[in-house]
C-alpha cells in the first residue's frame, strides 16, 4: 500500500479499516492485539502499512504491556480487544492510567450491544470512569479516523493513555471517509529513565495519583470546548444527548430535533450539558446500554429522560429512538415464521467428530470461547458451560472438587488452541498443582477460527506472514506436569472415543490433544479432497449420520407411497443425502453408515 | 433533480459471499458520487448462520441500519432468508429471490420440512417478487461462487445505477484474474431478469 494519498482521495472504509487509517496517519510503529470479535480487522488492515510493526499477542493484558513498553520507548502504540478483553488487560489499563505515556497511547475497545459474537454485552464506558481514562467515541467510519489521530494527540498532550470506544456498528459499518497525510510524534524514539513516572512504588503511584486527578480536570476543560462535543441547535422543543451510532439513529429518527452530540465519553463536560439542557423544553438521552450520559446528567441535577423510555438491552435502531420518544411506531408487518438458521459447525470441522465422541461418554463437559462453542447446539448437543476465554479448566477443576467422588471421570474440559494459550495455561497448572485429575481436551485446529483465521503462538506464523517458532503443545502440557499427554486426529472417531474412554477414567491429570486442520484454511481447501454420497437403493433412512448435525447431510423425506415409488418399505420416512457442493470429504459420515450407504463419489 | 435514495437489505447464508456483492454494490455507489453506508456482522453468525447487510445510499445517509418495513429492495441468496427477512420490506418494495434452497439444521436432520409454500408466502408481501435461478446461472459460467455476483445483476434492474458503474467497481476492488468472469456473471444475471416495473 503506497504511503503518499492523492489529496482528497476518499475511501468506503469499515470503522476498523478507519482505525488502521487513523493509526498509520497518526505515525503508530507499534501495534498489539489479541483478536476478538468485533475489533479483529483492525490490526489485519494496519499491518499492511509500510513501515509498522503489529503481532498477535497470546492474550489482550499481553498486548497493552507491549504496547505500553512501545509507548515508554518513545513510538505511538494501540492495542485493540473487543470489549471483554479489556477485562484481561484491565490490570495494566489501571495503572499505566497513573504513569501515563511518553508515545500516545491508544487503547481501542471494540464493544458489541446485543451480543453478535460475544458472552455479554458489558458497557465499557465504565472503564474510561474507573480508570480515569479518556474515552473518545466516534459515530461513524469518518469519525473512527478522526479520533484515532486525535486519541494520539490527546494522549501526548495530557500525558495519559486514551480509549477509544466502538461498538459493532460502528466497527462493521462502512461509510465514506477522507483519507489524509500520515503525521507522526515531534521526538525521536528513546527510553529516558524516570523512576518516578514508571517505577509504580506505592510513593511513586502516590504522587501520579495526584497528576491523574489534575489531568482530569485538564480534561474537562478541553471537554467544554473541543468541536467532537456539540450543540447541533433545532427545533427545540425536544432536546436529545447521544453519542456514538445512537447520533445516527437520533438524527435519521428526529432530523428536526436540538441535538447534543458528545464525542468524548468521558471525562464529561458541565456548562455544555447545562446550556443544552437551558435551551430546549424535553431533554432525553438516547445511549445504548447502560445510562452512562443519563447519570452525568442526572449528577448535575438536570431533570432528563433515559432508560425508563430507551432500551437498556441490546442494540437500538432509528425505529426503536422513534418509539422511545413518542411513544408511536409505524406499523411493521410481523416476521414471517420460518425454521430457524443459527450459525452451525462447517462440513468438515475437526470439532463435529470429537464432540461427537464425546457425546457417547455422557459427561459433564464445560467449555469455552471459539467455534467449538456451537457443539452446545443440536444435534450434537456436548457442551454444557462456556464462561469466558480460558475458563473451561477452572470449571471442571471446581466441579470436580465440589462432587467428590461422585464427580471422578465425570468432567472433561474442552479447550481450542488458542484459548489455551491465552489464559488456560494457568488453569491447567492449577490442576497438576492441586491434585486435580479432570481430563482436559485441547482442540487443536492450528488457528484462531472463529473470529475469521489468524495466527497465534502454536501456529508458526506471525501477523506479518513470517515463520517462527511454534509454542509445542504437547511438551508445555507435560512441563506443566500433565503426565499424560495423548494427540488423536479427530475425524478418526472411532480411535478418539477410544482414547477418551480410557483417559477420562484415569486418576490423574490427562490431556487429549485433538489434532485436525480448520476446514476453512487456505491450504486445506486447496487439497484434493474425496466427496462423499449416499448411495439413494442402500440407505435405509436411520438417520446415524444426520446425528452428526453436518451442514452437507441433508434428510429427505418421504411420504409413503413416494418411498414405494424409491423401492423403499413404505414406513421409511425418507433418506439422507449429501451435497456435493458442501461435502469436505472429511470421512467422519462413512464409518457411521451401517449399511456402507455412504461411499468416495467417483469422478 | 434531487439525487435517488434507497435502502437495500441482503439476506443469505454464511458462505455464500453476500459481503462481496454488497462490497461491489457499495464501490458502485461510491463511484457515482452518492454517499452510502453499509453494516453487517462478522464473526460468529458466519458459520453457516443467517446473515444480512444493511446497504443505504442517498445524498447524506445517517443511520448505519434499516428500519423494519423500510427497505426499497430485498436481496435474497436463499429462498427462506427472503420470507425470515420480508418484513423489512416496504409496502410496495421489490425482492429478487434466489431459487436455491439450503437447508437449515432442522430441515437437514428431518425434523421439519423446508417449506414448500415460500414463493406464495413472498407473493403475499409483494407483488414487486422476482425469483430467480442465480445457481443455475453460476454453474453455467462453471463458477458456483459466483452466485452473489449473478445476484448482484439481476438485482441492478432496481438500483438507480449504470451497468457500467458496477463494472468499473469489479474493476477496481476484484483481482484482475477473477474480474472478467465476475463481469460475466453480472451481465449474465441482469439478463435473468426483465422487469416491467424497474
Amino acid at each position: 500500500m503506497s504511503v503518499l494519498v492523492k489529496k482528497e482521495e476518499i475511501r468506503l472504509l469499515s470503522g476498523n479499516e478507519a482505525i488502521a487509517r487513523g493509526a498509520f496517519e497518526a505515525g503508530v510503529k507499534v501495534a498489539s492485539a489479541y483478536p476478538g470479535t468485533p475489533s479483529t480487522e483492525i490490526l489485519e488492515n494496519f499491518v499492511r502499512y509500510e513501515g509498522v510493526y503489529a503481532e498477535w499477542a497470546p492474550n489482550e493484558k499481553v498486548a497493552v504491556e507491549v504496547a505500553i513498553g512501545a509507548s515508554m520507548g518513545g513510538v505511538r502504540a494501540l492495542a485493540t480487544m473487543k470489549h471483554v478483553g479489556v477485562n484481561v488487560a484491565a490490570d495494566p489499563i489501571f495503572t499505566v492510567s497513573y504513569t501515563g505515556v511518553r508515545g500516545g497511547l491508544v487503547i481501542v475497545t471494540a464493544d458489541d450491544p446485543e451480543l453478535h459474537s460475544s458472552q455479554n454485552e458489558q458497557d465499557n464506558r465504565h472503564y474510561a470512569v474507573a480508570a480515569k481514562i479518556p474515552m473518545l467515541e466516534p459515530s461513524d467510519s469518518s469519525e473512527a479516523k478522526e479520533f484515532t489521530r486525535l486519541a494520539f494527540e490527546l494522549s501526548e498532550k495530557y500525558d495519559t493513555p486514551v480509549f477509544l470506544r466502538t461498538t459493532t456498528r460502528i466497527s462493521h459499518a462502512k461509510g465514506v471517509v477522507r483519507l489524509e497525510e500520515p503525521a507522526g510524534p515531534a521526538f525521536l524514539p528513546g527510553f529516558t529513565p524516570d523512576p518516578a513516572k514508571w517505577v509504580m512504588l506505592p510513593v511513586n503511584a502516590k504522587r501520579r495519583h495526584v497528576a491523574v486527578e489534575e489531568r482530569t480536570k485538564a480534561l474537562i476543560a478541553f471537554a467544554e470546548t473541543w468541536d467532537g462535543n456539540r450543540i447541533e441547535w433545532g427545533d427545540r422543543s425536544l432536546g436529545i444527548v447521544t453519542s456514538g451510532v445512537s447520533y445516527q439513529y437520533v438524527k435519521e429518527a428526529f432530523p428536526d430535533a436540538s441535538v447534543l452530540k458528545i464525542g468524548l465519553a468521558w471525562p464529561l463536560p458541565e456548562r455544555l450539558f447545562r446550556e443544552f439542557a437551558a435551551g430546549v423544553s424535553r431533554l432525553v438521552v438516547v445511549e445504548e446500554l447502560d445510562p452512562h450520559l443519563e447519570t452525568h446528567v442526572k449528577a448535575l441535577g438536570i431533570p432528563a429522560q433515559g432508560k425508563e423510555i430507551v432500551p437498556i438491552v441490546g442494540e437500538l435502531d432509528p425505529r426503536i429512538v422513534r418509539q422511545a420518544i413518542t411513544g408511536e411506531a409505524n406499523a411493521v408487518r410481523a416476521p414471517e415464521s420460518v425454521p430457524p438458521r443459527p450459525p452451525n459447525l462447517c462440513p468438515g470441522c475437526p470439532h463435529r467428530g470429537l464432540f461427537f465422541a464425546l457425546k457417547k461418554l455422557k459427561v459433564t463437559v464445560t467449555g469455552d470461547i471459539g467455534c467449538y462453542t456451537l457443539a452446545t447446539l443440536p444435534p450434537l448437543g456436548a457442551m454444557d458451560s462456556c464462561i469466558c476465554m480460558g475458563a473451561s479448566i477452572g470449571n471442571a477443576h471446581g466441579m470436580e472438587k465440589a462432587l467428590g467422588r461422585d464427580g471422578a471421570g465425570k468432567v472433561v474440559a474442552v479447550i481450542g488452541d488458542s484459548t489455551f494459550l491465552h489464559s488456560g495455561v494457568t488453569g491447567l497448572m492449577n490442576v497438576v498443582y492441586n491434585r486435580g485429575s479432570s481430563t482436559t481436551i485441547l482442540l487443536d485446529n492450528d488457528i484462531t477460527a472463529m473470529t475469521g483465521a489468524q495466527q497465534n503462538p502454536a501456529t508458526g506464523r506471525t501477523l506479518h506472514g513470517e515463520p517462527t517458532r511454534r509454542t509445542d503443545l504437547p511438551a508445555l502440557c507435560r512441563a506443566l506436569g500433565v503426565e499424560h499427554v495423548y494427540t488423536v486426529n479427530p475425524h478418526d472417531m472411532e480411535r478418539t472415543e477410544e482414547v477418551l474412554r480410557r483417559e477420562v477414567a484415569r486418576p490423574e491429570p490427562s490431556v487429549i490433544i485433538t489434532k485436525a486442520p480448520c476446514a476453512l484454511l487456505p491450504e486445506h481447501r486447496r487439497k484434493k479432497r474425496p466427496v462423499y454420497e449416499v448411495i439413494a437403493d442402500l440407505c435405509t433412512g436411520c438417520k446415524a449420520c444426520s446425528r452428526l448435525g453436518c451442514p452437507a447431510i441433508e434428510w429427505v423425506p418421504f411420504t409413503p407411497e413416494e418411498a414405494v415409488a424409491a423401492g423403499k418399505k413404505a414406513t421409511q420416512k425418507g433418506m439422507a443425502r449429501i451435497s456435493p457442493l458442501l461435502c469436505d470429504g472429511c470421512n467422519q459420515c462413512p464409518p457411521l453408515c451401517k449399511f456402507q450407504a455412504i461411499l468416495e463419489r467417483k469422478p | 433533480m434531487s439525487v435517488p435514495k434507497g435502502d437495500v437489505f441482503l439476506a443469505g447464508v454464511g458462505g455464500q459471499g453476500t459481503l462481496l456483492a454488497s462490497e461491489i454494490l457499495c464501490d458502485a455507489f461510491l463511484l457515482s458520487g452518492f454517499d452510502v453506508k453499509k453494516s453487517e456482522v462478522h464473526g460468529m453468525a458466519q458459520r453457516g448462520g443467517s446473515v444480512t447487510t444493511h446497504l443505504r445510499f442517498g445524498p447524506k445517509v445517517y443511520s448505519p441500519l434499516i428500519e423494519p418495513g423500510k427497505a426499497d429492495l430485498l436481496i435474497a441468496f436463499e429462498k427462506i432468508e427472503a420470507l425470515r427477512f420480508a418484513h423489512y420490506l416496504r409496502p410496495g418494495g421489490a425482492m429478487v429471490v434466489n431459487a436455491q434452497e439450503i437447508f437449515p439444521p432442522s430441515v437437514a436432520t428431518g425434523q421439519e420440512r423446508y417449506p414448500r409454500d415460500v414463493a406464495e408466502r413472498l407473493r403475499a408481501v409483494t407483488d414487486r417478487l422476482h425469483m430467480v435461478d442465480a445457481l443455475a446461472a453460476a454453474l453455467s459460467l462453471r463458477e458456483v461462487r459466483a452466485v452473489n455476483i449473478v445476484m448482484a445483476g439481476a438485482a441492478s434492474h432496481f438500483l438507480p445505477l449504470p451497468v457500467a458503474a458496477y463494472e468499473e467497481a469489479m474493476i477496481a476492488r476484484l483481482p484482475s484474474m477473477i474480474v472478467a468472469v465476475n463481469v460475466q456473471a453480472f451481465r449474465a444475471g441482469r439478463a435473468l431478469l426483465h422487469p416491467v416495473d424497474s
